[in-house]
């Protein structure tokens, strides 16, 4: 059992607070993964869960127990640097072996220990190498042998990929998920590429500017986020939104007049919603498709073609740029017209404050949770 | 030639000429202590006529040189790994948990070197008196410990500034105390820094000439009483002052010769990184 449990976590550098009062559960043998813009306080508030940085306010619980003043050390935590902050003047071996050294674990279970967690991260032939001697991927494992020697409750990542060009960090990607069920143990990861979020996250935690916006699994991020915020944060390309009125509400939904005269009822609980209110309407570049029937009318100003799909980024008359993903095979040039379709099923509505209106279907996939895995013998 | 031969070539010249021009006194220190006292004020010069050891002779004669030498070794060392001692913890506090004021401490400290020393003579005199002090090896020590300490600590901090934090913070998450993450990881990681603080240290310890001449007479006096003594009230004789001077520099010429690579490393660190 390792939890993780913030309440009202503040941080306040001099006058400037950078923490505004977060709360969080973190379950057991979760993978949690903090994202949001430079500067949001991601790596402050890792730093907090792992002592380096005081807590101004608030409550952090590891496993049920209050540790707002237990030193780093002794909250059986390991944390993995974006610098991986390896010790440049030991060995890979020593490097792993310095926290079991400081704990006064005898030579001979150390050299077991160091030697368990090599074998795992393919590290072996590295072990009497010092650091300025391995490559960036390889400097990067051994610091995530480092935190595995402890066996530690929880690992806290920060931006440990960030490093690394784009082929190796699909890689270590991949590799931390392995880890992840091979450990079986709790991690808080932080980063602020939206792929590694989606892809490894049993839990996404959206920040900004020291507030949490969201928390919750990558799909009902993506199929319900809580705001604006979150809703362009989370997807990639970036979700479309449209300025509209709402012409009618009724049970079924909201039904909206979008530019260009044609209007469109989408499924929500419309709540205090009512005719006259101005919405903005969000829709994914995924969701949208050239049609005759379409009921947008764009030119096209941009065409990135990918092989498998293509992008087009397209102009619609007095209103601005609209993302379409269109299909690999698609003719579409530059300054043709188009009709975009929009599917109402897809489509989110944000009220004037930015707040989401609870849509009428909730996605058969957002509250699913990945199998908690048999406990590691 | 290609361009970039030839001023690399130039900038060679360049530097040798430098280095003479700095090493000239020096060379000519050690060229007169080989003279009779006639040629060492010739006019012209006479570079190098008949040499002869007479001016060594006669220092040996005049006084104990081990005694003193032995008291500029213990005093430089010995202040120096004092000021160490004490600046090591400082310099980690201030470089890593620096508060509001840090900046300004640092800034006041090194304002305190601007201070002349005879300002505190007196206060100091008095003190060492009543003390018993004078003219002991460790009053000595302490007074060019607290000397040097600003420079000290100042030099330390900006090598500790080089040190990437998150790897102190590793340390500190792998369980190592503020003892241990100093000695562990700090120190190993700023070694030539510190090396060649300490080797700075010693140098302006070994050349200290006020407090020297002013604290100690006999017992403790290091070697800058020793080459004082040669500057008698008969007249300067030059050879002998030179030679003089000559066997005083000896040690810390070897020394810093020894190690040159340490103290070029350490006060270009960060520099070539
Ligand atoms: N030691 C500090 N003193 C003062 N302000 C700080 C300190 N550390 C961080 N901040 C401020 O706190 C805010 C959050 O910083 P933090 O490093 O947590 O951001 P982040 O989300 O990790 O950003 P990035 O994605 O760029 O790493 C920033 O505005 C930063 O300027
Ligand atoms: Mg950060």
């Amino acid at each position: 059992m390792s939890t993780v449990v913030l309440k009202d976590i503040r941080k306040s550098f001099g006058d400037v607070q950078v923490i505004k009062g977060v709360d969080l559960a973190i379950e057991d043998r979760e993978f949690c993964v903090f994202v949001g813009p430079s500067g949001c306080g991601k790596s402050t508030l890792l730093r907090m869960i792992a002592g380096l940085e005081e807590i101004t306010s608030g409550e952090l619980k590891i496993d049920g127990e209050q540790v707002n003043d237990v030193p780093p050390a002794e909250r059986g935590l390991a944390m993995v640097f974006q610098t991986y902050a390896l010790y440049p003047h030991m060995t890979v071996a020593d490097n792993m072996a310095f926290s079991l050294r400081l704990a006064g674990v005898s030579k001979e279970e150390r050299y077991q220990k160091v030697r368990d967690a090599a074998r795992v991260l393919q590290l072996e032939p590295l072990l009497e190498r010092k650091p300025k001697e391995l490559s960036g991927g390889q400097r990067q494992r051994v610091a995530i042998g480092r935190a595995i020697v402890r066996e530690p409750r929880v690992f806290l990542f920060d931006e440990p990929l960030s490093n690394l060009d784009a082929a190796l960090r699909v890689q270590m990607r991949i590799e931390l998920a392995r880890l992840h069920e091979h450990l079986n143990a709790t991690m808080i990861y932080v980063t602020h590429d939206q792929v590694e979020a989606m892809t490894l996250a049993d839990k996404i935690v959206v920040l900004q500017g020291g507030i949490v916006e969201q928390a919750g699994t990558p799909l009902e991020l993506y199929h319900h986020p809580r705001n604006l915020f979150v809703a362009g944060f989370i997807g990639s390309p970036k979700m479309n939104f449209l300025n509209c009125t709402v012409s009618a509400v009724e049970a079924a939904g909201a039904t909206v007049q979008l530019p260009g005269g044609a209007s469109l009822t989408v499924p929500v609980h419309p709540g205090p919603l009512k005719a006259g209110d101005q919405v903005t309407l969000g829709v994914r570049p995924e969701h949208l498709r050239p049609s005759e029937t379409g009921e947008l009318q764009a030119e096209v100003m941009v065409v990135e073609r990918l092989g498998g799909e293509t992008f087009l980024y397209c102009q619609l008359a007095g209103v601005g740029m609209l993302v379409v993903q269109a299909d690999g095979e698609v003719a579409t040039q530059v300054h043709d017209r188009i009709a975009i379709k929009l599917n109402p099923v897809n489509c989110h509505l944000f009220t004037a404050d930015g707040m989401a209106v609870e849509r009428a279907i909730r996605h058969p996939l957002a509250d699913l949770r990945r199998p908690v895995a048999r406990k590691a013998g | 030639m290609h361009p970039n031969t030839r001023s690399k070539l130039w900038l060679t010249a360049l530097g040798w000429f430098a280095a003479l021009v700095i090493f000239f006194p020096i060379l000519w220190m050690i060229l007169t202590s080989f003279k009779t006292e006639i040629n060492a004020i010739a006019t012209p010069p006479v570079v190098l006529a008949a040499p002869t050891l007479e001016n060594y002779v006669a220092v040996r004669e005049r006084a104990d040189y081990i005694h003193f030498a032995l008291n500029s070794i213990i005093i430089s060392f010995g202040a120096t790994l004092l000021a160490t001692l004490i600046a090591v913890p400082a310099a980690y506090a201030m470089a890593f948990f620096p508060g509001r004021r840090t900046k300004d401490l640092l800034l006041w400290m090194l304002s305190t070197k601007m201070m002349p020393a005879v300002g505190v003579l007196i206060p100091i005199y008095l003190l060492f008196r009543d003390l018993h002090a004078l003219d002991t090896r460790w009053g000595l020590i302490v007074v060019y410990t607290l000397m040097n300490l600003p420079i000290v600590v100042w030099m330390l901090y900006t090598f500790f500034k080089e040190v990437p934090k998150d790897i102190l913070e590793a340390g500190r998450m792998d369980g190592a105390k503020p003892k241990q993450e100093v000695w562990m990881l700090l120190l190993p990681l700023s070694l030539p820094g510190i090396a060649s603080t300490a080797l700075l240290s010693i140098i302006l310890c070994w050349n200290e000439a006020f407090w020297s001449l002013n604290l100690t007479s006999s017992n403790a006096a290091p070697l800058t009483t020793f080459i004082a003594s040669f500057s008698a009230p008969e007249g300067l004789f030059w050879a002998k002052l030179s030679a003089a001077s000559t066997v005083a520099i000896a040690p810390i010429l070897v020394f810093g010769w020894m190690s040159q690579r340490q103290l070029v490393r350490g006060l270009t660190f960060g520099a070539v990184k």
